[in-house]
């Protein structure tokens, strides 16, 4: 810490308030590649209003869990969507970052599209999580929520001068492995991002994470680093990631890593368990702190991402 | 050859003619395996894990996993060597019965990181 400080720019100073205030309601202002922060106050208020469009990543809703510590995860997942209804200035289109269900049966995938049609949640971009691969290798969930893009389901888009990919790091993983994104979806990764100038704001999300998080408990993705390795040369790139059920964040260069909230139960901080999965003790009425949405909006002109995290009221 | 040596070669001599010219031995002692198949042989998925980590059983035994975590598991052969479970939800089980002699790798789909392997002897 100390020698990042005694090398550290202003904005290196910004980043390790950032690194404080994770997960409290901080707005986070990603400018040329280095992270900035503030409370979100009027002045946050201001800044996202200038924002060119945002949208909002929901991620890890496992409709069809039934246990401690969340009984009812459709409501949650509809408390969710209503967040997003109340923003001020609504999201362009919505990101799930996987785990739409939790075992991938139809009558989950049923539940889930009900309420994201309930919600009038219009353009959702869908990656899908392992749960969602169960038994079919995804064929219910590519037929009802893919893009149809690639023949492996991976696909990107342009929106108001940033481009989106989204990636799947959940199929073909072998015995031992972490997720895995494959060489063919590397190889069309390459040839996507060939044409871009550096400067085009990037955002890639993907279920799992694209860093070694916590590999002994399977967070991470085998093959990442050379994903990332296309990414480096551009000034702004943000992943999004979910699978962990919390807020981790990392920044390596230019590039900024995200995993989300569930909106259906938390997950232990990588270690302080015996093992990953729902975290049973948190009680009822404590719940709604562990689960939230994200908010992201790009400021025109600035080449900024600000990243927001809303816990359920 | 010494006094030793003819004592092995002659219990070697009667142990092998015993094999090979007592069929009805041979039969009953077949029959009566089959008839008693081992009994089921458990492992316990816990903490995503599978528990023991490595099992060893004789031919046709039938191994039972139990999930024993809140999350799903996938029970998958890695070499495609028996069929897949369906997504275990709390206390489901699957079971296979193993006839043949071998090393069988499996994982869970879901979580990979999961590794056992199972020894039929």
């Amino acid at each position: 810490m100390r020698d990042i400080e005694d090398h550290g720019t202003e904005g290196r100073r910004h980043f390790l308030k950032c690194m404080a205030w994770a997960g409290a309601g901080t707005l986070w202002m990603m400018q040329g590649g280095v992270l900035r922060a503030q409370p979100l106050t009027a002045k946050g208020a201001a800044s996202a209003a200038d924002a060119s469009f945002g949208f909002v990543q929901i991620s890890d809703s496992h409709i069809g869990f039934h246990k401690a510590p969340n009984m009812d995860v459709a409501g949650t997942l509809r408390s969710s969507l209503a967040m997003i209804q109340a923003q001020k200035v609504q999201p362009d289109f919505v990101l799930h970052t996987g785990d739409l269900t939790h075992l991938s049966r139809p009558e989950e995938f049923d539940t889930l599209a009900g309420i994201m049609q309930d919600a009038h949640m219009g353009k959702v971009f869908y990656v899908p999580g392992e749960h969602d691969m169960i038994g079919d290798n995804g064929a219910e969930f590519f037929r009802r929520f893919g893009e149809r893009q690639q023949p492996g389901g991976w696909y990107s888009f342009d929106h108001r001068g940033v481009h989106f990919v989204g990636l799947i790091n959940v199929l073909n993983l072998k015995a031992g492995s972490l997720g895995s994104l494959g060489a063919d979806q590397l190889a069309w990764l390459k040839q996507d991002l060939t044409s871009l100038s550096p400067d085009t704001p990037l955002v890639v999300f993907a279920h799992m994470p694209l860093w070694p998080l916590y590999p002994d408990w399977g967070w991470g993705t085998d093959d990442s680093n050379e994903a990332v390795s296309y990414l480096k040369r551009f000034g702004s790139v943000s992943v999004l990631n979910g699978h962990i059920h919390q807020i981790q964040q990392k920044v390596e260069g230019n590039v900024t890593f995200y995993t989300a909230r569930s909106t259906a139960y938390p997950q232990p901080a990588p270690g302080t368990a015996p093992a990953p999965g729902p975290m049973k003790d948190v009680a009822p009425n404590d719940l709604h702190r562990y689960l939230g949405i994200r908010d992201v909006r790009h400021v025109q002109g600035s080449h900024a991402l600000a990243v927001t995290d809303e816990v359920m009221a | 050859m010494n006094v030793m040596t003819w004592a092995l070669a002659l219990i070697a001599s009667l142990v092998l003619s015993m094999a090979v010219l007592s069929p009805a031995w041979a039969a009953s002692g077949a029959a009566a395996t089959a008839t008693k198949p081992a009994k089921p042989v458990t492992v316990d998925i816990r903490d995503f894990a599978f528990a023991p980590k490595t099992l060893t059983v004789a031919a046709g035994t039938r191994v039972v996993w139990t999930n024993r975590d809140d999350e799903p598991h996938v029970v998958v052969s890695a070499g495609n060597q028996f069929a897949t479970s369906r997504a275990l939800d709390t206390s489901d089980t699957y079971a296979v019965t193993f006839d043949r002699p071998g090393t069988y790798t499996y994982y869970c789909a879901i979580h990979p990181m999961m590794v056992g392997t199972i020894i039929v002897q």
